[in-house]
């Protein structure tokens, strides 16, 4: 157990790591921006007085690094700064924003993650079967049409023509849980429909790859059932890449939402992200791409930590 | 004892198709096999014998991409060629059992050994998880397996190869079944291992009066187990007979070629004289893996034209020490000398000169060599690297190479390793390592994973280059019988360090050193009566202990 800890801890040191890496380059990058935010943002109003003014209460008067520094010591505190559109601070807005997003991506995943396993055992199961092609072709089907189109498909047959769901997920901090889940099922799906396919095909194949072992073989020679030889013997075995496939498509769910949440003007990150972006008010730019990334590398350090974990080798050492 | 007994499993002219590139190959050509209640019968012949294919086909099962064409297996009066796959279902675990060559590779690495061992019999409805679990616990000790009672607990990676083996031998008992195939149980272990594994087996075996088709290319291993012998030659039967009689006069040229293919043996060299500088020389090294120690002073010399054999179990030691001296492996201490000259610890900071002069041979020819290169460029890299030949040159050197390993330069050029045996693709990692011109060669169990007579090819194409280039070998290898054929000079290792070290021809005469004598003493000899004879002197009750020691 030891190993496995230090394993981890490792990974954890290698995570932060990234994330600070990151951090410089988004800094970087709304640094690298053509033109002087200052005036940028006064457009019509820059005279020489009004830029300086603002320079100064941005902040641009001192250097990059100190800046960088300030804002990285702030992020850590949970203070990514004062958005420039509203002037209103930048963590009270993201906050209630990004439990929404969690909120979608915890439900999407929760369809998506049980059906796409089960699947992808069936498909193996019963490989070169009708089942499996068919499995096959919906799901690539799936993954290949825009996640807008595929929103606005539900939209059509589930509000449209048969009025079961709203059209417009819009959730507010009191909503009863029942409903929350309700009003976020059309999203959701959509986001299920575009995830499904990767972890289902990744699914299969990890369980074929193990077909031609000889303890599948075993397992067959001993009399155990087409299932049993799949779920119980191969399975277990598949775990690590199922489980990184899982975590990268999670992340997906996490951070890759901006189109849906516009089609269902869903109240969650990337709408903010979308709106700020042209609104030119980049402390909420950089807010939420720190949280985004800061995201994807958590999800891929667990995933590396339950492909440790899945490892008998490492969990029970000699 | 087996003449009164009933028939058990009768085969009447079984083909078997394998399919490649899209068409179906016969593999096995009408094979007729009788057994009968209690009866264990030798199946033995070289690799691509179809004796597996054999084997699995008595439990109605195929491999993938194989097919049975034609013929009949009867099992106690059952078809299973027009059986369904659910009746075979019912009989596999439960009347049939199976024990594949690795245990290491068959029991699931996710499981504990006892959540495999109760799964036929609670599949098979014979017993509940908790009497299984009881029976598991009882055939572990009769098996002599150490700490029956919590052994089955342990995942499979927690225990040793020769306890997996037996704990599969225990696992194939669970159901009690009429017929266990043995498919080369043993051959994946050590001598001093492979003593307790046959020796348990056979007591099982005789407890229980189970049948059994103990499948082996080992002559040796057979005469112990069988009562009864059939040698196979690529998917055909050569001839069948009682294990005695088969050993005593066999019949047919092929037989009689594999019980006369251990009689290579070259003259032992001169030793060098005392004056003459080793070409290599190890002396006092020591090695570790992070903090396990393994490697502890070890000092051997090779000298020009000689070669030392390293015996040893698995994990005594053997391919480390050619870590340490290829440089790959930086020694913790000690030094390793080039012509006197001591050696840079690491590869990375000897010169090129340096890495020339020593080359390696693997075991595993067809994980050594890039399955996507062409034979041509294969061996032509080393000699473009060492000797900066380009174009017509190096294809004039890289056919002097084919020659030299007595494989058709025109033929091989330009293939590429899959299209090859294995016996031709060793040549072809012999090729290379000659294509550095070196002076030393390490051969790591070069001929560990080959067919006798294939094994005998690659041995007797070494001594020749030997002679013809004056190498020198260092030759790492678990098989006495190839230290007997090759060897000047023998080094036997035991827990990185060497017990004992000397002349062949002194090493094969006693008094040896205690190990030295329990490793010459495990290799099976081809008498029916040297497993009996062996356990006699050794007391049957602390085989284990023996081997331990």
């Amino acid at each position: 157990m030891k190993d496995v800890l230090s394993l981890v801890a490792k990974r954890l040191g290698l995570g932060f790591v990234t994330l600070l890496v990151v951090s410089i380059i988004i800094f970087g990058a709304v640094e690298l921006l053509p033109g002087d935010l200052a005036e940028a943002i006064l457009g019509q109003a820059a005279t020489p007085e009004t830029v300086k003014a603002m320079r100064e209460e941005l902040g641009l008067d001192r250097s990059a690094p100190v800046r960088y520094v300030e804002w990285l010591g702030g992020a850590l505190q949970g203070d990514f700064g004062v958005s420039l559109a509203n002037k209103r601070s930048v963590a009270e807005q993201l906050g209630p924003r990004f439990r929404n997003t969690l909120f979608l991506a915890a439900v999407a995943a929760a369809f998506s993650i049980p059906i796409s396993i089960v699947l992808g055992v069936l498909a193996a199961l019963y490989r070169e079967s009708v089942f499996d092609r068919i499995a096959n072709v919906a799901t690539l089907t799936s993954i290949s049409s825009p996640e807008f189109f595929l929103g606005y498909i539900l939209i059509l047959f589930l509000s449209v023509q048969n009025p079961w769901f709203p059209s417009i997920s819009s959730v507010t901090g009191d909503m009863p849980f029942t409903e929350r889940v309700f009003v976020t099922l059309l999203p959701a799906i959509t986001l299920t429909l575009v995830v499904i396919a990767h972890m289902m095909r990744m699914t299969r194949a990890a369980i074929i790859a193990l077909l031609a072992s000889p303890y599948i073989e075993m397992a067959r020679l001993k009399g155990e059932p087409r299932w049993k030889v799949i779920a119980v013997h191969a399975l277990p075995n598949a775990l690590a890449p199922i489980i990184n496939v899982v975590a990268l498509n999670l992340a997906y769910l996490i951070t890759g939402v901006v189109l849906v949440e516009i089609v269902f003007v869903y109240p969650g990150v990337g709408q903010l992200l979308v709106d700020s972006v042209t609104k030119r008010d980049f402390p909420v730019v950089q807010a939420c791409c720190l949280v985004f990334a800061a995201t994807y590398i958590l999800l891929n350090l667990l995933a590396d930590v339950g492909s440790i974990l899945s490892n008998p080798r490492l969990r029970h050492p000699k | 004892m087996t003449d009164q007994k009933s028939s058990l499993l009768k085969i009447r002219g079984l083909r078997i198709e394998g399919r490649a590139d899209e068409k179906w190959f016969e593999i096995v050509h009408g094979v007729d096999l009788d057994l009968r209640r209690g009866e264990v019968m030798g199946l033995i012949g070289e690799s691509g014998a179809g004796k597996s294919t054999i084997g699995l086909a008595a439990m109605g099962f195929t491999r993938d991409g194989c097919r049975i064409s034609a013929g009949s297996i009867e099992f106690d009066g059952m078809e299973l060629t027009s059986s369904p796959e659910e009746d075979l279902r019912m009989l596999r675990g439960a009347r049939i059992a199976y024990v594949a060559q690795s245990a290491a590779a068959s029991f699931n690495p996710a499981h504990k050994l006892i959540d495999q061992h109760t799964a036929a019999p609670v599949q098979h409805k014979i017993r509940t998880r908790r009497e299984s679990e009881e029976d598991a616990m009882e055939l572990y000790r009769r098996l002599r397996l150490p700490h029956p009672e919590e052994i089955g607990f342990r995942y499979p990676h927690q225990v040793s190869g020769g306890q997996l083996q037996r704990a599969m031998t225990a696992m194939a008992m669970s159901c009690r079944p009429d017929l266990i195939i043995f498919d080369e149980p043993t051959t994946a272990l050590d001598v001093t291992t492979q003593i307790e594994v046959l020796a348990a087996i056979r007591d099982i075996v005789d407890q229980f009066d189970t049948a059994a088709l103990y499948i082996t290319h080992d002559l040796a291993v057979v005469a112990q187990m069988a009562d009864r012998i059939k040698v196979l030659l690529k998917g055909d039967e050569v001839e069948e007979a009682d294990t005695r009689s088969m050993l005593a006069s066999p019949k047919e040229d092929y037989t009689k070629s594999l019980w006369a293919v251990r009689s290579f043996q070259r003259q032992q060299k001169p030793p060098a004289g005392a004056g003459e500088t080793p070409v290599i020389s190890v002396s006092g090294v020591s090695a570790a893996y992070g903090p396990v120690k393994v490697l502890d002073d070890v000092s051997f010399d090779i000298h020009r034209g000689r070669t030392v054999a390293v015996v040893g179990e698995s994990g005594s030691g053997k391919s480390t020490a050619a870590r340490c001296i290829t440089g790959l492996l930086p020694p913790t201490g000690g030094d390793i000398r080039h012509n006197g000259q001591v050696l840079p610890a690491s590869f990375k900071e000897r010169s090129k000169d340096q890495l020339r002069q020593a080359q390696m041979i693997y075991q595993m020819a067809d994980t050594a060599l890039n399955p996507k290169k062409r034979i041509g460029e294969i061996i032509g890299r080393p000699v473009a690297f060492y000797r900066g030949l380009r174009g017509a040159d190096l294809k004039k050197r890289v056919d002097e190479l084919l020659d030299q390993i007595e494989l058709e330069p025109s033929q091989f050029f330009h293939r590429v390793p899959s299209e090859l045996s294995g016996g031709q693709k060793q040549r072809i990692g012999i090729a290379r390592a000659l294509a550095a011109e070196p002076e030393f060669i390490i051969c790591d169990e070069v001929t560990s994973a080959l067919d006798q007579l294939v094994a005998e090819g690659i041995l007797k194409l070494l001594d020749r280059l030997q002679e013809d280039l004056n190498l020198a070998y260092m030759f790492i290898t678990h098989d006495l019988a190839t230290v007997r054929a090759i060897a000047d000079e023998v080094v036997v290792m035991k827990e990185g360090k060497v017990v004992e070290a000397g002349p062949k021809d002194e090493m094969f005469r006693p008094p040896h050193h205690e190990y030295t004598d329990l490793l010459l003493s495990s290799v099976p000899e081809m008498d029916p009566d040297w497993l009996d004879g062996l356990l006699e002197r050794r007391g049957v009750d602390n085989i284990g202990e023996a081997a331990r020691k």
